[in-house]
């Protein structure tokens, strides 16, 4: 089986954008794989544009799990930041992978991960707009 | 950048003094050993030099010794040329065999082979937090029809020394018809392999993990243990493994034995400096604890768990410094589950995603592992930093 990492995955490992936490974030979702015990967590700060449309102004994630765990929450901020949610919920895991050159099929479910814990965000983002 | 290659329990280099042994028998003395012309006979004496080579280094008969193709080999010849050759002398009984839970997966899976097939029952007898099995359980695991008891010397993942002397004593004097195999492949570089005195019957190893080429291995057969063949073909190896021998890979195997043997007692004590400082340094660390017994250890192998961390991106992150390592962590399992050997010893699995282990040899010095204690703080604070809050969060 093939295990390699593309250099994109190992870019991203080594130097991951938007790394962190957002202080009193607009949606945060966390996410924990129990085939292997990683867990990834991501913050959306979102602010409205002239078009009343909800754009994603600011996204960080953490991660705690495998290289391709972190490289494809990292890889998602970069895709998904000053889209609209809209646009956001539509990144597939195909996308994530297609942005790292590639990942080991063994690795395709953490990808999985990164998408979940963004539309958990997401989900978490509308739900606090309902309860106000 | 830096190249410390720090997983020799994983793989070795070939010693140059082996590949310069090796050389002239790829082209100049390249006969088939099978044959009795110039040729053939200069390739036969290259087997039988090393297999002379090997029997003193585990004091037996050159007779005693079959080569194959690697550990995993010889360990399938072992228990299972044993176990048919016991279910020939009588077909009634389905032999019992006791092994241990943290054993490598070529025992492991070999045992549950026969099982499937009926031909064996197998005790898998289970260790302490420090890997270690319990002489206790082994005398009561055994039964009427027990004819085998396989135990790894030294264990690849914790390094941890299990009482082979013990169990071989315990064997001979009280169940003297059970058979001994003896897994040595971490052990042969730092332990005396002396059959006689461990009283073993049957010893697996490989070359690559003792500066030998890949694709070579050897079994020890103790004179008289009923063994049948699982390879057949020509009557090579004495008629325990058919198939033209890989002469110059023979001729390396010895020559690194030899080697070994010769280096073995300065190694060690060696190895054992430098896995000591690695080891006082790292648990300084906190949330750092090592795995493996404390003193029961070989001295090649120094075997931590990192509390948040996972295994796979340390290792990685630690590559790009220029540092080899390894991991048990199920991410970077090809099935993604955790270590065997780490869930036998009762730990965790989201404590075994953040294994590390680091495996010293030959070229290893005090500079390499100073840069690598280092570089492991450095890796671990990055990878923590990353890493979410996980106070609280249960799954
Ligand atoms: S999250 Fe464990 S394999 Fe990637």
């Amino acid at each position: 089986m093939d295990l390699t990492y593309t250099k994109e995955v190992l870019k991203h490992l080594k130097s991951p954008k938007n790394m962190g936490k957002i202080k009193n974030p607009d949606g945060e979702g966390m996410v924990g794989n129990r085939v292997c015990g990683d867990i990834m967590k991501m913050y959306l700060k979102i602010i409205k544009n002239e078009k009343g449309e909800e754009i994603i102004s600011d996204i960080k994630f953490q991660t705690l799990g495998c290289g391709a765990a972190i490289a494809t929450s990292s890889v998602l901020t970069t895709l998904a930041k000053g889209k609209t949610i809209k646009e956001a919920l539509k990144i597939s895991k195909d996308d994530i992978i297609q942005a790292l050159g590639g990942l080991p099929a063994i690795k395709v479910h953490c990808s999985i991960l990164a998408d979940e814990a963004l539309k958990k965000a997401v989900e978490n983002y509308c739900s606090t707009l309902k309860q106000h | 950048m830096k190249s410390i290659y720090l997983d020799y329990a994983a793989t070795t280099p070939v010693d140059p003094q082996v590949v310069k042994k090796m050389q002239p028998y790829f082209s100049d003395y390249f006969g088939n050993p099978s044959e009795i012309h110039k040729w053939g006979l200069k390739a036969s004496e290259g087997i039988k030099n090393a297999r002379t080579q090997i029997s003193k280094a585990l004091n037996c008969n050159p007779s005693e010794i079959t080569f194959t193709s690697c550990a995993t080999e010889s360990i399938n010849l072992a228990h299972k040329g044993l176990i048919e050759a016991v279910r020939n002398q009588d077909k009634k009984i389905i032999p019992h065999i006791i092994t241990t839970q943290i054993e490598h997966k070529a025992v492991l899976e070999t045992c549950k082979h026969l099982e499937k097939l009926n031909w064996a029952k197998v005790t898998y007898l289970p260790v302490d937090e420090f890997g270690l099995i319990s002489i206790n359980d082994l005398g009561k695991a055994i039964t009427k029809d027990t004819v085998l008891v396989s135990i790894m010397f030294v264990n690849n993942e914790v390094g941890s020394i299990q009482p082979i002397a013990e169990i071989g004593k315990l064997l001979k004097t009280k169940y003297p018809k059970i058979f001994f195999h003896a897994d040595a492949t971490q052990a042969l570089p730092y332990f005396d392999c002396d059959v006689n005195k461990l009283n073993i019957d049957l010893l697996s190893f490989t070359g690559h993990k003792i500066y030998a080429p890949k694709g070579i291995g050897a079994l020890f057969i103790k004179s008289g243990t009923p063994i049948i063949r699982q390879q057949d073909g020509g009557s090579q190896e004495n008629n325990l493994r058919a198939g033209t021998e890989s002469v110059p890979l023979i001729v390396g195997l010895g020559q690194a034995t030899e080697l070994i043997i010769k280096n073995r007692a300065k190694e060690s004590s060696r190895l054992k400096t430098l896995q000591k400082n690695l080891i006082s340094k790292l648990t300084e660390i906190p949330g750092i604890k090592l795995t493996g017994h404390p003193e029961k250890r070989a001295p090649h192998i120094a075997s931590f768990i990192v509390k948040d961390v996972e295994g796979e991106s340390m290792m990685l992150l630690l590559s790009d410094l220029g540092i080899a390592v390894s991991t048990g962590s199920a991410c970077n399992s090809q099935v993604l589950s955790s270590s065997h050997v780490l869930d036998a010893m009762g730990i965790a699995a989201e404590d075994s995603h953040g294994s590390l282990r680091l495996s010293l040899g030959k070229d290893t010095t005090k500079e390499d592992i100073e840069y690598t204690i280092k570089s492991i703080k450095k890796v671990v604070t990055t990878l923590r930093k990353m890493s979410p809050d996980l106070t609280g969060i249960e799954f």
